[in-house]
């Protein structure tokens, strides 16, 4: 027996509420290509350029607990947000993160990544430097290339010593376009 | 032991049973009542979900869901008594529209026929879901068989 499109939205909809649900997940259009957003009940905790979401529906379970649901309704405010800073309107983000899962250090690199305002860049040697580790650059490198939360916490706005766009989990033709955002290029991909 | 079977994420397990659950609530319940009886059971589900223990019974497990609540709304909306089971025959009925026909039986007996030949459930889970032993299942699910046989329906 088919389940209405309208009998499903409601039980999302209430799910989406129930502190029981662990994650609640949501896949999003953007001019960069399809996101899939994620947050438990303390904040965010996935921002990916997963167009196909089956595998990261079993990375968050295993991470975060099996009641994992696509429940749209608790990402309400963080695709409102992404909508804004997509069509230029929004310059920083007013959401919670949840990195309990990650590693020390990664959340301290993360933590002071997002210290870096719309519209600059930086290197992965300053930003060690910052985190008062200067000698730590490559291992800075990798824990923006396992940033769970893209474009929120701004790894795209990390470059290599010389300026060159190096590695982005999510492409360099992604990483070019946000930061051509940021620089008032409006042309996105496509 | 019996190996562990995996726990799949919420959002596989919800799709795979929907279906099933919906059809299910529409056999006992009224359309409104099963729509709302639909959103509950998966609620319940989800609340309980992160202390199942193993995967393999997780059709059973939710059907039990729906059916409490199936019985629970029946009950407030139909405070008459339902009809004393009485002697036992176990044979299955031939019967190809269970759906329409179940409708008219008291809410345990509809409950336990369509678990049973709807759904091949055990007697023991059928139980768990009607808040009852095995036995009583299985008689209930007798005598709806035999009110069925005798037309006597409402």
């Amino acid at each position: 027996m088919n389940v209405s499109t309208d009998l499903d939205r409601r039980f999302r909809d209430a799910a989406a509420s129930e502190p029981a649900l662990e994650v609640a997940y949501d896949v999003t259009e953007s001019p960069v290509g399809p996101l899939l957003l994620a947050a438990t009940d303390r904040g965010v905790c996935r921002i990916s350029f997963e167009p196909e979401p089956e595998a990261e529906v079993d990375r968050l379970a295993r991470t975060f607990g099996r009641s994992v649901l696509r429940a749209p309704r608790r990402l309400d405010s963080a695709r409102r947000q992404l909508d804004e800073y997509f069509s230029g309107e929004r310059r920083s983000f007013e959401l919670e993160s949840d990195l309990r899962a990650l590693p020390a250090f990664q959340r301290l690199v993360l933590t002071e990544l997002a210290r870096i305002p719309w519209g600059e860049t930086t290197s992965y040697g300053r930003l060690a430097a910052r985190i008062g580790k200067p000698r730590a650059a490559r291992a800075v490198g990798g824990a923006l290339n396992r940033n769970p939360i893209a474009i929120v916490l701004p790894c795209h706005r990390v470059l290599g010593s010389t300026g060159s766009l190096v590695g982005y989990a999510g492409g360099l033709h992604r990483k070019r376009a946000l930061l051509g955002l940021e620089q008032g290029e409006l042309t996105l991909l496509e | 032991m019996m190996a562990v079977m995996e726990i799949p994420p919420f959002e596989r397990f919800y799709l795979e049973q929907r279906a099933d659950v919906l059809r299910h609530l529409n056999r006992l319940l009224p359309r409104e009542d099963a729509e709302d009886a639909y959103q509950e059971t998966f609620l319940r589900a989800l609340r309980a979900y992160e202390q199942l223990e193993h995967g393999r019974y997780l059709r059973a497990w939710v059907l039990t869901i729906a059916t409490r609540i199936a019985l629970d709304l029946l009950r407030r909306r139909r405070p008459t008594g339902i009809a004393p089971e009485q002697e036992v025959s176990d044979e299955r009925p031939a019967f190809a529209a269970l759906d329409h026909l179940a409708a008219g039986l008291p809410p345990r007996e509809r409950a336990a026929v369509v678990l049973r030949y709807g759904y091949d459930l055990d007697y023991a889970d059928i139980g768990r879901a009607l808040g009852s032993s095995g036995e009583a299942a299985r008689q209930a699910a007798s005598a709806g068989v035999r009110r069925l046989r005798r037309k006597e329906i409402t």
